[in-house]
């Protein structure tokens, strides 16, 4: 027995994920009495994984697996599964792993809750709190299959240090026909993802137009933040479908969300209400978000964002 | 082409979510149930298919009696025919047991679902599907081309996208982007007159384990009051996000 655990790299650095991930799987190990297996894939440096409670890496070097495809890396996890013994696969919520995990859930006939938000009410019965309804409620599943896969939710679960030190090995599995090929990638490197991101910035249609949006970027650039908006300012073409935030675009579980003229529909608030600290900036003091946000301003955005940003440089600048 | 459209019966996006019976079932008194938003991207695209490429398009749902007007008003969208497997959707991986047999049974090329259901949330039928019919599977799907049995298809991934190609039998887990809100198509009464007439089969499940029970469900705790900033004293707002919030 033991519980195995899938950390994410980029051109083979950790994602800040992968180390969340391991933190929580090492939680699930300790309430299970055994050891953490982290999987990794190409990693350059697996040593800070000690740091998290990992106690061993199967780090894979293959170069057919030198970009993601979801069906060979879940294979190639459910190889690993079934080397280590693993009752338990922990997984993150990125959208790579939210492609893999109901493939290996298949592979390893294993049950999969998604969206998991805090370490297992119990592990026998195996209990897991997750969000449904898009943030408007939280459900309890119980997983019964005797393997049971868990997809963290970004943020929910935090990082937790150990004095641990995580030993290496290769791992050599065979991997399947890819029967996907990349063609291209399209991909701003120079700007933080909404999914990664701890501080997300978004604004909506208050803000008039694409050409008024020098001041969200820049906002969001003295605070490492992505940039988000609303449903009908990505329909108006004012920003990228990318950046559509809500229940019917990109889920947003940051530690901040900072939202620009945006009113606060349902949609909109179901979609980031994840996030643990939000707050408005709205000339209406009667807007829904007021209702959803931990601070907020009523004010004009073209006044109060560049002064926000002025007092944001020099709080940066004394730190 | 054989074209297979999941859809996932889902409360309307503006609904109140209330559970009963000591809260381990959604309360649908009063909730307007709709064709789930992901699902609409890709029945449209699907009829993009029917009308340029002539691809016959089935749409189908896993569920009971009250699921059928979600599945008429798709075929009053466009589509050919529908499947309504007559069981309780129990979880995922019974749900993806039984859209895969009708996959397997009904020799279909390509299968459009949703990237999530609103309601449930899980991301996991498309995969599931793809995983049990040994199909290739494309999720976050945001762009989709078929010409003969490849297909070109772009993906949303963090912070981009990408084109990848590849082969037909084909799962997409669809989303916004497949294609444009403006595309979307609201049942005219001719598509209504129309959508009553074609056939609506039920089809009776296979056996199937369910791996993960739902207990219980939970509402989150009412948020404490705002607290209001003058635009004047930003400072506060930095102070607070500093030393309150500790999240800069
Ligand atoms: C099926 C469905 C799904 C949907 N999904 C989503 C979704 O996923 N995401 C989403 O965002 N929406 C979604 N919507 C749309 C949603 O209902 C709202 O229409 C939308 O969120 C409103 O966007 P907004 O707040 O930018 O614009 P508005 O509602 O027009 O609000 C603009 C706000 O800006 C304020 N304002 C104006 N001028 C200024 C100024 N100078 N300074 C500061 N504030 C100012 C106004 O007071 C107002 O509150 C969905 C709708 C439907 C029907
Ligand atoms: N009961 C169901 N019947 C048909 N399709 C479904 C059902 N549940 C989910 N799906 C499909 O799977 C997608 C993802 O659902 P989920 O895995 O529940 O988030 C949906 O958008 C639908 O396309």
């Amino acid at each position: 027995m033991s519980v195995l655990v899938y950390t994410e790299s980029d051109q083979g650095i950790f994602k800040k994920a992968a180390f969340e991930v391991a933190s929580y799987a090492k939680e699930v190990a300790t309430e299970l009495g055994t050891t953490v297996t982290a999987i990794t894939f190409n990693a350059s440096d697996t040593a800070a994984l000690g740091i998290y409670g990992i106690d061993n890496v199967l780090n894979v070097n293959n170069d057919l697996l030198k970009t993601f495809n979801a069906n060979a890396y879940a294979q190639v996890i459910k190889q690993a599964a079934e080397k280590e013994n693993a009752t338990v696969v922990v997984v993150s919520s990125s959208a790579n792993s939210k492609y893999l995990a109901p493939l290996l859930s298949v592979g390893l006939n294993a049950g999969y809750a998604s969206n998991v938000i805090a370490k297992p009410e119990s592990t026998s019965p195996f209990k897991v709190k997750r969000t449904a309804f898009t943030n408007k409620a939280f459900e309890i599943t119980e997983i019964t299959s005797e393997v049971k896969i868990i997809g963290v939710s970004n943020n929910s679960f935090g990082l937790v240090e150990t004095s641990g030190s995580a030993s290496a090995e290769e791992f050599s599995p065979s991997v399947p026909d890819l029967g996907i090929t990349v063609e291209s990638v399209d991909k701003a490197t120079d700007k933080v993802s909404i999914a990664d991101a701890e501080i997300v910035v978004s604004g909506g249609r208050g803000l008039k137009g694409p050409e008024n949006w020098g001041m969200v970027e820049e906002l969001a650039e003295v605070l490492g933040a992505a940039t988000a908006c609303s449903k009908p300012v990505s329909d108006l073409g004012w920003r990228p479908h990318s950046e559509h935030v809500g229940q019917t675009g990109k889920p947003v579980a940051s530690n901040l969300y900072i939202a620009i003229g945006i009113s606060g529909a349902i949609q909109h608030l179901a979609g980031i209400n994840a996030s643990k600290f939000k707050v408005v900036i709205n000339t209406d003091p009667e807007a829904p978000f007021f209702k959803a946000a931990d601070y907020g301003v009523v004010g004009d955005a073209f006044d109060v964002v560049p002064t926000l940003i002025e007092k944001l440089k020099t709080f940066k600048a004394q730190q | 082409m054989k074209i297979l459209v999941c859809i996932s019966h889902v409360p309307d996006t503006t609904s109140k979510i209330n559970f009963t019976d000591n809260d381990t079932k959604f309360d649908t008194t009063g909730v307007q149930f709709v064709i789930n938003p992901n699902d609409e991207f890709g029945l449209t695209r699907a009829m993009w298919f029917k009308e340029k490429q002539g691809a016959s398009v089935t749409v189908i749902n896993v569920g009971g009696l009250e699921t059928e007007p979600t599945l008429r008003k798709a075929l009053a969208i466009g589509a050919d025919d529908a499947i309504r497997v007559n069981t309780t959707a129990l979880d995922s991986f019974t749900v993806a047991k039984q859209l895969a047999n009708v996959v397997k049974t009904g020799g279909y090329d390509l299968i459009i679902a949703g990237r999530e259901s609103i309601d449930y949330n899980g991301g996991m039928v498309p995969g599931m599907i793809a995983g049990l019919t040994e199909a290739n599977f494309v999720n976050n799907c945001i762009g989709l081309e078929i010409e003969g049995t490849t297909a070109k298809a772009t993906r949303e991934i963090d912070g981009g996208k990408e084109t990848v190609s590849t082969t037909l039998p084909l799962v997409i887990g669809g989303q916004k982007g497949l294609v444009e809100e403006s595309d979307l198509r609201i049942p005219n009464m001719r598509g209504i007159m129309m959508a009553r007439k074609k056939p609506l089969t039920v089809a009776e499940p296979i056996e199937a384990k369910t791996q993960t029970n739902s207990v219980a469900f939970e509402k989150p705790t009412p948020k404490g009051a705002v607290t209001l900033v003058s635009p004047d004293n930003l400072d506060e707002l930095v102070r607070l996000l500093h030393n309150e919030a500790k999240v800069i």
